[in-house]
């Protein structure tokens, strides 16, 4: 079948290609309705990777959120309409030892092949993740995000030792907030801080303590803490962590950074801390996210709060429109409402 | 209900010397006409797709249709009429000796040469249908258009910004298109080629969706290069 495809083929151009999908038995094809830009589609669209990334990677069709719904499957185990959710991450083999998004041959939407952005999505069955009834839509949209940080808690869990009464969450966006809210809902006898450079952004928060990063308490100190900061301030944030983290504590890089952090690591042996990183998320966590769901439903609701600007996208001047806006956002979720 | 009606009822003679009628040759090693019926199949708001088509085609297309989509039942080849008209109406005839013509019945007839068509223009389609009863796909004219009476001199030249090309998918509330088409005399019957022009004649409103200029009628060999291309860019 012939499928539309919104590519950015240079940075802040889109143009429309297409492919042809294959309909097999074990292909689902999934109707996009909400996209979520992330960071990551925003340094792609405007530009600010290595110019050998986008020799490489371009043209590509960008986004990795998205909610749709099923249109056609072929083994009609899915009713046309089934509300779903499509995992960006797409292994290519199976692993016992590591897991399926740290696979340096699993391919990842938007990333290493075509992203959201099309008229249908071809997707394995088993990346296909029903949404059970009630999910807000919009947040819908953003479960990928949601799931990264279930994905870092998750292995947070296991790698922490267990005094964990007070944790910090470095970094006051929609990282530090997914984060922060999903921690308050699992672990909610744990006292939290967020440290995050914007007095509104803190209060957001309303579960937490909030901090400014410039005015730390000297004393200011915790078991355990998660840097969801990147870019810039990512070094900043990892070494505040480092210095005031109690001794043997773990900390948990999630802040996406295209520098090199240069770090305390004197401090990092003189406390015996354990720094370790997550990037992206699997299908287990996709369906760990919807068990949170149903057992929290307040999580979704606190979740709302970072849903943005909802922008309908009939064309590409839309889809510039939507990124724009994105790009000039303080804080939340752009989403696009996906009618092209 | 609602019907996709994917007329392949042409014969090519505009396709230079194309042995095939232009719906059967190939893109990306595929019939036109699969890609076409392919973006109706997967859209679930169908009840079943027709496929009309000429009658020495017929055996041809039932075998293609079986060839790429074996076993299903949901697509229906027919013969067409001998004319674009007459066809709609063999595939609206269909309809009601199934036993499912009624004023509530939605036909989204779309050409066969097409293949481009994405969900959005079929969703937008069914909406305006729905809303009106009966709608045109169609996209700003982007060159001027001129009119003449006698193909010699300029009689006029429109407004640009009031002209619009017709594209396809065309939708009807098929009873409506029925009862317009056959309250035509024979002679109007010749000259009315295009069902949108037959309703809007009987002063039904037909609204306009946008369509894409991609949205390509391959017509002419070179639309079938300009139909590799497009496809080439594919990654996957």
């Amino acid at each position: 079948m012939l499928n539309t495809v919104y590519r950015l083929v240079a940075p802040r151009r889109i143009e429309v290609e297409f492919n042809e999908i294959n309909v097999d038995q074990e292909t689902l094809i999934v109707r996009p309705k909400y996209l979520s830009i992330c960071n990551a589609d925003q340094r792609y669209y405007q530009g600010n990777r290595p110019a050998e990334v986008f020799l490489n990677k371009l043209p590509m069709a960008l986004i990795h959120e998205c909610a749709g719904q099923v249109v056609y499957d072929p083994k009609g185990e899915y009713k046309p309409g089934t509300p779903v959710v499509v995992v960006p991450n797409t292994p290519t083999e199976e692993d016992a030892l590591y897991g399926e998004n740290y696979l340096p041959s699993a391919k990842f939407r938007g990333s290493g092949f075509d992203g959201f952005m099309q008229d249908t999505i071809a997707s394995k069955r088993d990346r296909v993740i029903p949404l059970p009834t009630g999910i807000h839509p919009y947040v819908s949209a953003f479960t990928e995000f949601v799931s990264v940080g279930v994905h870092a808690i998750g292995r947070f869990d296991q790698i922490a030792h267990h005094k964990r009464d007070q944790i910090a969450v470095f970094g006051d966006g929609n990282l530090g907030y997914v984060v922060a809210t999903l921690y308050h809902a699992l672990h909610p006898e744990a006292e939290i801080s967020v440290i995050g450079l914007n007095e509104d952004k803190l209060q957001n928060f309303t579960f937490a303590h909030g901090y400014l990063a410039h005015e730390l308490p000297k004393d200011f100190a915790f078991d355990h803490g998660f840097e969801c900061v990147g870019a810039n301030g990512a070094e900043i944030a990892i070494n505040q962590l480092i210095d005031h983290i109690r001794p043997e504590g773990t900390i948990s890089l999630l802040g996406v950074s295209e520098q090199k952090s240069a770090i305390n690591t004197r401090m990092v042996l003189e406390k015996g801390l354990r720094l370790f990183g997550s990037s992206r998320s699997g299908r287990e966590d996709f369906l760990r996210v919807m068990e949170i769901y149903h057992k929290y439903p307040k999580v979704m609701s606190d979740l709302e709060q970072i849903v943005g600007t909802v922008i309908p996208v009939k064309n590409i001047d839309d889809m510039h429109r939507a990124f724009e806006a994105d790009i000039h956002k303080s804080m939340g979720k752009t989403i696009m409402e996906w009618l092209v | 209900m609602i019907f996709a009606v994917v007329l392949a009822g042409g014969v090519g003679s505009r396709m230079g010397n194309a042995e095939k009628p232009k719906q059967f040759l190939t893109i990306g090693g595929k019939p036109v006409l699969i890609h076409t019926i392919e973006r109706f199949f997967v859209h679930p708001g169908f009840e079943k797709v027709i496929v009309p088509c000429v009658k020495e085609w017929k055996a041809y297309t039932s075998n293609l249709v079986e060839k790429y989509f074996p076993g299903q039942d949901r697509i229906v080849v027919i013969e067409g009429g001998s004319t674009r008209n007459e066809t709609i109406m063999n595939a609206i005839d269909y309809i009601d000796q199934a036993g499912q013509l009624n004023e509530e019945t939605i036909i989204v007839t779309h050409d066969s040469v097409r293949p481009f068509v994405t969900s959005r223009m079929i969703d937008d389609n069914i909406e305006a249908v729905k809303k009106y009863g009966a709608c045109n796909t169609v996209t700003p004219a982007t060159d001027t258009i001129v009119e003449s009476q006698d193909g010699k001199v300029i009689s006029n030249i429109p407004d640009r910004r009031q002209m619009f090309q017709g594209q396809t998918p065309q939708s009807f509330r098929a009873v409506t298109l029925k009862k317009a088409y056959e309250s035509l005399t024979e002679e109007e019957k010749e000259i009315l080629t295009d069902a949108c022009k037959i309703l809007v004649m009987k002063q039904v409103p037909v609204a306009m969706v946008l369509g894409e200029v991609y949205n390509i009628k391959i017509t002419y060999p070179y639309d079938m290069r300009v139909a590799e291309s497009l496809l080439k860019m594919t990654l996957e």
